[in-house]
């Protein structure tokens, strides 16, 4: 019973502390992590897109072949979770390398290399998607006014689909860099240090998970939401006025 | 160069339990149990969610819209961390104690982050379903003497999950995939499983092939049945595109 009262009386008693002296402690570690994500991400986001852009062109091409292996490749690696496509990419990507340089054993890659190349490959598949819309968005009419110009498929491509398709798919291609950045995140589970492998590293090292996780949170919260925002007045400023 | 063994997805585990293909199928198990309890609770809360967030003012859609946006912000794995190691601490002092005792509170904590972080990507879908139903439609069921409780569960509810159920479907097939985060929170669901499988035989990329294959196979059967489901449920004339 009187167990009971003691335990009662201290049932709305919350055990959840924030020192913010944990945090500034840890700050320039946060901060070279910060700088990680943000270099993945750009990194990536860039590579996606040109790699994206090519295995859109090879899905809408005319060659059958062409066309299934670029379908394949993006539908398989659209239905595994990336953390699998993370593991993949780390233990094989050394393997590859060495193939392809004839070398006895597997390439050791530094983390950083093996990360942009691991994102690249998956960031491409969901940007080749959308600039495979964008691409078919393009009136047929303006293909055939180039072609009878006597304009080459690159040319065309280069200087009349292609830029149009980047402009009207620029929101999606800025909504899809937004959650690139979160997925960066999961790069921690190969005790990368990003920015939250660095605050899971400390969290873990120093037992303070509410400080570190919070502030982590709170950080992705302030940019994604800032960023949303501008992805809003990309759109107003991108739409065509027909 | 790697050594491929392809025999050591029959072979027997080191604790010598079950085979390592064994192991893989009850980590599926789990994955399945994960995602399909986490995508019950979010179509739940996602549908109120939505409802909630069409209403044109209110405090009541104003949060809605905050939820949403806050769930949509944060990283999942981050949100995976917050629920299992920050989220007990806000609970009272013995039930706080308890849960911290409990050895399969991982697997509550996945369930409550998956079910809520794609609750906030169902609301999207919904309130976008709704919103882009005429609105003659509900001024018709408004004439017909309905209320609006009614107009939402008789008419706008309905059509909008039949409109948007392509993109249920993708994110169904989502939260199956995010599943495996639950893996860094000790859930042994398929991801696990393959590390472990990995771990214990070094075949890397056997054990990585399998779960390949393991989870392109789930997808595929989603995909075939939520087709027919499409076909038996579309609204001749009213299907919006999928959106990928």
């Amino acid at each position: 019973m009187y167990l009971a009262l003691a335990s009662s009386a201290r049932a709305n008693h919350m055990s959840i502390e924030f020192e913010s002296s944990v945090v500034l402690n840890a700050l320039p570690q946060l901060i070279k992590g910060f700088a990680f994500t943000i270099e993945l991400t750009v990194m990536s986001a860039a590579g996606g897109l040109v790699l994206g852009t090519l295995l859109a062109l090879a899905r809408l091409s005319s060659s059958k072949f062409l066309s299934r292996v670029a379908g394949g490749y993006v539908n398989i690696l659209r239905s595994i979770p990336l953390l699998l496509v993370i593991f993949w990419f780390y233990f094989l990507v050394p393997y590859i390398l060495a193939w392809m340089i004839g070398a006895k054993n597997p390439i050791e890659l530094s983390p950083l290399s093996s990360c942009v190349i691991t994102f690249i490959m998956f960031e491409a598949c969901y940007f080749c998607e959308i600039m495979r819309a964008g691409i078919q968005s393009i009136p047929p009419g303006q293909l055939n006014a180039a072609r009878a110009l006597g304009m080459k498929y690159w040319t065309i491509m280069a200087y009349i689909v292609i830029p149009q398709a980047f402009r009207n798919m620029l929101p999606v291609l800025l909504s899809q860099t937004i959650v690139l950045f979160q997925d960066v995140s999961l790069v921690s589970i190969l005790s990368m240090k990003d920015f939250f492998g660095s605050a899971d590293f400390i969290a873990k090292r120093d037992g303070r998970p509410h400080e570190m996780y919070l502030v982590v949170a709170m950080v992705y919260l302030a940019i994604c939401f800032l960023l949303s925002r501008v992805v809003k007045l990309v759109q107003q400023r991108v739409a065509i006025i027909r | 160069m790697y050594n491929w063994n392809w025999s050591v997805i029959w072979a027997v585990t080191s604790d010598g339990t079950s085979t390592y293909i064994g192991t893989l199928f009850q980590g599926l198990w789990w994955t399945l149990f994960v995602g399909l309890s986490a995508w019950c609770i979010a179509l739940i809360v996602g549908t109120v969610l939505g409802v909630v967030r069409t209403f044109k003012s209110g405090v009541a859609s104003k949060c809605a819209d905050i939820y949403v946006e806050i769930l949509r912000s944060i990283p999942l794995i981050v949100q995976m961390f917050l629920w299992f190691y920050v989220f007990p601490d806000l609970l009272p002092e013995a039930l706080s104690k308890a849960v911290k005792e409990w050895d399969r509170f991982n697997i509550l904590a996945a369930v409550i982050c998956l079910a809520l972080f794609t609750s906030a990507r169902v609301a999207e879908q919904i309130r976008a379903g709704i919103q882009s139903i005429p609105s003659g439609q509900s001024n018709a069921a408004k004439a017909l003497g309905m209320e609006t409780a009614q107009v939402y569960q008789y008419v706008l509810v309905p059509v909008a999950f039949r409109k948007i159920l392509p993109a249920l479907t993708s994110e169904f097939l989502n939260i199956m995939k995010n599943t495996s985060v639950a893996f860094t929170i000790a859930v042994v669901e398929l991801m696990a499983a393959t590390r472990s499988m990995q771990e214990m035989t070094f075949q890397i990329f056997e054990a990585f092939t399998a779960a390949t294959l393991i989870y392109l196979t789930v997808n595929l059967m989603v995909v075939k049945l939520m087709h027919s489901i499409e076909n038996r449920f579309d609204v001749p004339g009213l299907s919006i595109k999928r959106t990928g």
